[in-house]
């Protein structure tokens, strides 16, 4: 065996390094010194994030895909991309969460949530990675199992375990029928390399009912792991359930990772039955998890509630870069998810600032915070705008161009398809106003005190406020994500698609 | 990019915003807002002497200074600017409304965090108006239109939540049809499919839009736009809005905003799809006409001020509208004329109900009564806008007015003529409800003995009063001046070459 091939791997390896300093970290330092582990972790993970987008630092061609392992593992400029995009967001969520890993609660577990946190997204790289289904399916667990136990962490409340055992559920049934789909597709090709999939259904007899089902079932199984409508009954529960820090970490980072994955499975693997098989499954599929995602947001009080149904429509929007099958759509969608990122970082920093305070979560308690705590409502009203797809802000540069990307397929279909999504951001527009609403114009004496947030905490919101204005405005974030899309394996795989 | 005259519409209330965010007290926050105000005025009164030169120099060219800096290279996506006498006269009936509004919101509450809203509404304004790319165009149009939840959620009167978030929806509606409207022109922008464009000019020159498509396209837009512009059914906010909002607020909206409905439409709807304009018009017409008579009805059986003067706008700016899908050279420079003049007809107005209702703290024209004894200033006021609105000669409204059912009987089918004489039948409605308001509210019997005690204007309403006074006077007295100034846009070469008439 080639021991260089393990070369190719360099971020995955960053980060399993980086896991086994914290991990000795936490097992070997003395207490005192047990409060600087988050800090620890950001400044690694940072490096690795820094190191990830200088290639040339790490010693190896940017600008050309390495396939390892026998085609099993690949790596390019747009993985690389993704998974900085990804680190970027990884980076936010662990300054967000120092002030809550070092409270008194948490002493005891702080190391696992960092262990297990760096675990995922090593799962996660895996999954962005893969071109075989198996090592696909090894990332896919070590991306959702630990997860559940990271939801479980406030384990004294008795939601945070209920939401792990429905977490923990969903994820296992959500694995064994992706797998039953796997093995339909691995009986109709007999095989499970992306690239042996895609020729054998593009040179076979067609369409039968079984790669029919098989579709189902694959996207189905993706489709818990996005919380795309009907697979999404998990997602309120849990995300209100887990502590705020594995909720956001959960609603954008595991997120974002799916949705590239699953870009990458039905492109590379299926591309050829776009037309026949997953494209109306898709129409379906994004038209319900937008809808039904907003008309459910409507109605929550509960901030993580309303948050985890904003996310699933969300995920609709971000599906539209799939429907789109072309490089603009995975261009628009890898920015569409750096965007969102952001905000619904920016979102969850407020929500957890609040929380960590006063221990208020409900809409309703946001009242009059314009007058109290004046930035953090600043804050979060440009987190709902940006979310909304207000411009100037990072959300309308993003869904303007993922709406232009679906379009570009040219159908009738996809017209409406698009005004179906654009009439929902005004429904989206409705709900994201109710909390710029309750902050700023309902009357009445702010229900949370003035307070002064954690140094953390004002960080996270800097970094994420700056992100929501600058994405948009500075074009070079985008051109930089279209040029390596353009350059990327998607596009033969797009113009191989007929 | 600075050595282009147009950024500074854009530049200037951005440095706005940025020295309001560190204003200190309500007096430096006033001394920005009537600086950066006069600064715009005066720019675009620059911009005008400027512009005439260069058009007596050069009577062809559609625009001038033209120019665009690459941001989405990939989308071929520009920050283009470039202005005709539309929009230069848009530009000044913007600067003199915000210089207008800055005064009439001299004591406003929270005036810091006010005037934030009010000029980052005002930069999306003067955006739009100077952009020729339509992703530009649209992110600006947006920009406009979001401060105004906080601004009327906040600082209006009434039932403020109900109206601020009903007005965002239905405009953010009619965006979302714009924006799908504004993609499919993209795509079908140039015959090439590497040459698509956003840049307005190229795609008047491409004319490549299929006919199909145009009928596909052209009603998004129009809709999109119309929205904005107060078009039957979907003028429903406008009322609520205006009733609810601050004086500034109702001022900048009913004055400017509305118009950029106008200027959309015919901006890129009609000039981007004439031949769809052509084929659909009579049904746009239908629903611009019933807002006419509709709006003027409606305005008759209020007893709001605010109301009367909401549903005036309706039916005004439906006129607007009506005049430009006439699509011919006199009605559409007749619809530009009504916009110069309602903008500043209706900021006078709101501006005068705001400095009333201070005073006597009611909205309400049964309760109010001989206010012309008490305060004769503000009276004088009402009537000149009064008769601005029902269409006096001398002053605007008989100017745009004559000019747009002139144009509109220039069409010689019974369908444009019928049109025609019953949005003329408006004009009596218009005197019906204006005198009744003037009666009733300025000459009528004193209703409440505490008003005896109100007093007469401070020297920032009159200022405010006056500046909108002379505009009004002006547009009346010398309205060759300004039909020269818009012209050469609706010159009957243009019109060929976009393939009308």
């Amino acid at each position: 065996m080639d021991y260089s091939q393990f070369l190719a791997m360099k971020q995955e390896i960053g980060l399993l390094v980086l896991f086994l300093v914290v991990f000795i970290y936490d097992i070997f330092m003395p207490a005192r010194a047990a409060k600087a582990l988050p800090g620890v972790t950001a400044a690694g993970l940072l490096i690795l994030t820094v190191a990830g987008f200088f290639p040339c630092l790490l010693g190896c061609p940017s600008d050309e895909a390495i396939s390892v392992f026998g085609g099993m593992y690949v790596n390019s400029p747009i993985i690389t991309a993704i998974k900085g995009i990804l680190n970027i967001g990884v980076f936010i969520v662990l300054i967000q969460s120092i002030k809550w890993a070092n409270s008194e609660g948490m002493a005891m577990r702080r190391g696992e949530f960092y262990d297990l946190l760096l675990v995922t997204l090593f799962g996660m790289y895996l999954m962005i990675s893969a071109r075989h289904f198996l090592l696909f399916v090894i990332g896919l667990e070590s991306a959702s199992l630990p997860l559940a136990a990271m939801v479980a962490l406030d384990k004294s409340r008795y939601e945070s375990r209920e939401a792990a055992i429905k977490y923990m559920m969903t994820a296992i049934f959500s694995s064994a029928v992706f797998m039953m789909g796997l093995s339909f597709v691995y009986g109709l090709t007999g095989s499970l390399f992306f690239n042996d999939i895609y020729f054998t259904l593009a040179l076979g007899e067609g369409v039968n009912a079984l790669l029919i089902l098989a579709m189902i079932l694959v996207i189905g199984g993706i489709g818990f792991k996005l919380s795309l409508v009907p697979f999404h009954l998990w997602t309120a529960d849990v995300y209100q359930g887990a502590p705020t820090s594995v909720t956001s970490y959960l609603s954008v980072i595991s997120k974002g990772a799916a949705a590239f994955a699953f870009m990458v499975i039905l492109a590379q693997a299926f591309g050829c039955i776009y037309e026949q098989v997953w494209e109306w499954m898709l129409y379906a599929i994004i038209i319900l998890t937008i809808t039904i995602g907003n008309l459910f947001a409507i109605r929550q009080r509960n901030m993580k509630r309303f948050l985890a149904f904003s996310s699933i429509s969300q995920a609709g929007y971000i599906m539209l870069g799939i429907i789109a099958d072309n490089v603009m759509g995975s261009a628009a969608m890898m920015y569409y998810i750096f965007v969102y990122i952001f905000s619904n970082l920016a979102a969850f920093g407020v929500a957890q600032a609040v929380e960590n305070q006063s221990g208020k979560i409900s809409i309703d308690d946001y009242r009059g915070m314009s007058k109290s705590n004046p930035a953090l409502a600043f804050c979060m009203m440009l987190a709902m705008f940006s979310l909304a797809g207000i411009p100037p802000f990072a959300g309308f540069f993003s869904k303007f161009f993922i709406f232009t990307a679906a379009i570009n397929q040219g159908s009738i279909e996809i017209y409406v398809l698009v005004l179906i999504a654009l009439i929902n951001t005004i429904i989206s527009l409705f709900y994201y106003l109710l909390v710029v609403k309750s902050m700023y114009i309902t009357p009445g004496e702010p229900v949370v005190a003035r307070f002064k947030s954690a140094w953390s905490e004002r960080l996270g919101l800097i970094i994420t406020v700056g992100g929501i204005i600058a994405l948009g405005i500075c074009s070079c974030v985008y051109n930089w994500l279209l040029s390596t899309a353009a350059q990327s394996e998607f596009l033969s795989i797009f113009t191989r698609s007929i | 990019m600075f050595s282009n005259i147009l950024i500074y519409f854009v530049v200037i209330p951005i440095v706005m915003l940025g020295l309001l965010a560190i204003c200190k007290n309500v007096k430096q926050v006033r001394a920005v807002a009537v600086i950066g105000s006069s600064a715009l005025v005066g720019l675009s009164i620059y911009l005008l002497c400027d512009y005439l030169q260069l058009r007596a120099a050069d009577p062809v060219s559609p625009m001038f200074y033209v120019q665009s800096w690459q941001w989405f290279p990939d989308l071929n996506i520009h920050l283009a600017v470039g202005v005709d006498g539309v929009s230069v006269a848009m530009l000044i009936l913007t600067g003199f409304i915000v210089f207008a509004g800055s005064f009439a919101s001299w004591k406003i509450d929270q005036p810091k965090e006010f005037f934030l809203w009010l000029i980052l509404l005002s930069t999306g304004v003067y955006g739009f108006f100077i952009s020729i790319d339509l992703f530009t165009m649209f992110m600006f149009y947006e920009v406009a239109l979001i401060p105004m939840y906080l601004l009327i959620g906040l600082w209006g009167t009434g039932r403020k939540e109900y109206s601020a978030m009903k007005l965002t929806l239905m405009l953010m509606g009619g965006s979302a049809f714009l924006m799908l409207g504004l993609i499919g022109i993209y795509y079908h922008s140039a015959a090439d499919p590497a040459n698509l464009t956003w840049n307005l000019l190229e795609i008047v020159n491409n004319d490549a839009i299929p006919h199909g498509w145009q009928s596909f396209l052209f009603p998004m837009t129009f809709v999109g736009f119309g929205v904005l512009g107060a078009m039957f059914p979907f003028h429903t906010w406008s009322p609520d809005g205006h009733a609810c909002a601050p004086t500034a607020v109702s001022m900048l909206h009913a004055g400017v905003l509305m118009k950029l409905g106008g200027y959309g439409c015919f901006r890129v709807a009609i000039y981007c799809m004439p031949w769809a304009a052509n084929e659909l018009a009579w049904i746009f017409l239908i629903l611009t006409g019933i807002s006419v008579v509709y709006g003027a009805f409606s305005a008759c059986v209020q007893t709001d001020l605010k109301y009367i003067n909401a549903y005036s706008s309706v039916s005004h700016c439906g006129m607007v509208l009506f005049a430009i899908l006439m699509l011919n050279t006199t009605a559409m420079t007749g619809a530009i004329m009504q916009m110069l003049s309602h903008g500043l007809m209706t900021a006078l107005f709101f501006a005068l109900i705001g400095m009333i209702y201070g005073r006597t703290h009611t909205r309400d024209i049964t309760k109010m009564g001989g206010l012309m004894r008490i305060m004769p200033f503000l009276g004088v006021g009402y009537v000149i806008a009064g008769f601005a609105s029902l269409g006096l000669p001398g002053l605007s409204g008989f100017v745009s007015e004559m000019t747009i059912f002139v144009g509109s009987f220039e069409h010689q089918d019974t369908f444009h003529r019928v049109f025609t004489i019953v949005a003329c039948a408006s004009i009596v409605i218009t005197a019906v409800y204006i005198l009744r308001v003037v009666g009733k509210l300025l000459f009528g019997p004193v209703q409440d003995q505490h008003h005896l005690q109100l007093t007469d204007a401070t020297w920032f309403e009159r200022l405010s009063t006056v500046t909108l006074i002379v505009c009004v006077a002006a547009i009346g007295c010398f309205p060759n001046f300004f039909v020269e100034l818009i012209k050469n846009t609706f010159s009957p070469a243009i019109f060929a070459a976009i393939g009308l008439n």
